[in-house]
């Protein structure tokens, strides 16, 4: 079996293993959405125009919460020490890792805020968009997260440093996201919206592993 | 192949702090080299410097062969120091069979490596249920699962009982004795022949 596949298979039985997987990130993503309501009041015309964007705001947030994990117990046990020295690199195995992320609580994320935006009102018609900004959004953002993880290694409270660093760098996926689904819900279609994002999540695939590397040797160093 | 070492020069510099330098030494097939020196003198840097984890501040580290330097790190040598990077809530099963297949073993290295350490009984405890020998022996078991050429330990005895530093003394002889390498950073004398090269004097 090639060692990317054996780090894989790793990495998604540890994020089942002690922490529950998906299930945390569920219930906050659950929680923010249910709450969210209660602040601005029930009639249910005003919930349904803001639903898609709850639904697609709340996934950004939710998928900040494992990342500490994601770095962080291998740098301090040692693990990543064994990883960088292994045969496939760092920046494949960073990638690895934030795909690993992605898998565990991005696609669970992403299968949930369908249902979010619908329990709170959205069309029908939009639960496609959704579906389909949560799921490239979301790989996006494990991406991304992935570097604030890596970049926070070795330092007290990563935790919070992690949201601070990579909020903003969530922005223009935010903004592409909430295009798709304003443009969608006009019935202008939310194509070129879609396709910024689509496009944002590529760059960040491609290039966040670099950098997730070069941090991780920063800290090993 | 990793064919001999040589340690050039070296300086490590950890923040302010120099902790060594001018340190040169060499080391070829079948030879094992004994770090020594008080607490904080440098030792697991070194180690960590010859890996590659840790950029030198001055000086070279060079291994002997045709490979190039990264895949010879890649390739051919063991790292395994105090933090052993075991995961205490799996088994000792599933991060034997990951340390080992990330090391490129198959299924015969890692039934030859649950042989050699005796761990058969342990295999399906949790990581954390193990005393600190069974942990090293755990830990250790990369080394047969996986053969390369240079061994880096950081204190590989420190945990083990006379019994077990014993039967890891013979796995050292023999994997001298087949072209091997081990470089160790140790208070107690090695249970195998070696020269000792002292940091930070």
């Amino acid at each position: 079996m090639s060692p990317l596949l054996v780090l894989l298979r790793r990495e998604l039985a540890l994020a089942w293993g002690r922490g529950g997987g998906p299930l945390p990130a569920l219930a906050f993503y659950a929680g923010v959405t249910t709450l969210l309501p209660l602040a601005i009041g029930p009639e249910p015309e005003r919930l349904a125009v803001i639903a898609p964007g709850i639904a697609w705001l709340a996934l950004a947030l939710a998928s900040l919460l494992s990342l500490e994990r994601m770095f962080e117990r291998d740098f301090e046990d040692g693990a990543l020490d064994l990883l960088a020295l292994g045969g496939p690199g760092l920046e494949a195995i960073c990638a690895v890792k934030a795909l690993a992320q992605w898998l565990a609580t991005g696609l669970p994320l992403a299968f949930a805020a369908p249902v979010a935006a619908l329990m709170l009102g959205a069309p029908v018609a939009l639960a496609p968009t959704v579906l389909l900004c949560a799921l490239v959004g979301g790989l996006a953002f494990a991406f991304v997260g992935g570097l604030g993880a890596a970049l926070t290694l070795g330092s007290r409270r990563g935790g919070v440093l992690i949201a601070v660093i990579v909020l903003p760098l969530f922005a223009p996926p935010v903004i592409f996201g909430g295009g798709a689904l304003s443009q969608a819900a006009s019935g202008i279609g939310g194509t070129s919206g879609l396709l910024l994002l689509c496009g944002w999540a590529a760059a960040a695939v491609a290039l966040s592993p670099l950098a997730m590397a070069a941090a991780c040797r920063n800290a090993l160093d | 192949m990793i064919s001999g070492l040589a340690v050039e020069d070296l300086a490590i510099r950890r923040g302010e702090r120099l902790l060594f330098e001018h340190l040169s030494f060499a080391a070829e097939a079948g030879e094992a080299v004994a770090l020594v020196g008080r607490n904080g003198a440098g030792k697991t840097s070194l180690l960590r410097a010859v890996a590659g984890l840790l950029r030198p501040a001055a000086g070279t580290v060079r291994f002997g062969g045709a490979l190039d330097i990264d895949e010879a790190r890649a390739a051919d040598l063991h790292l395994i120091g105090h933090h052993d990077g075991l995961k205490g809530g799996r088994t000792a099963r599933e991060e034997l069979a990951f340390a080992a297949r990330w090391c490129g073993a198959g299924d015969a290295g890692l039934a030859r490596a649950a042989e050699a350490l005796d761990l058969g009984r342990l295999l399906d405890l949790e990581v954390r249920k193990l005393s600190a020998g069974q942990r090293r022996r755990l830990a250790l078991a990369r080394l047969v699962a996986a053969p390369r050429t240079l061994w880096l330990l950081d204190e590989p005895l420190a945990p083990l009982d006379s019994v077990w530093r014993e039967r890891i003394g013979s796995l050292i002889a023999d994997h001298l004795a087949g072209g091997g390498m081990l470089l160790a950073a140790v208070h107690d004398p090695l249970p195998v022949p070696a020269r000792a090269v002292e940091i930070g004097a």
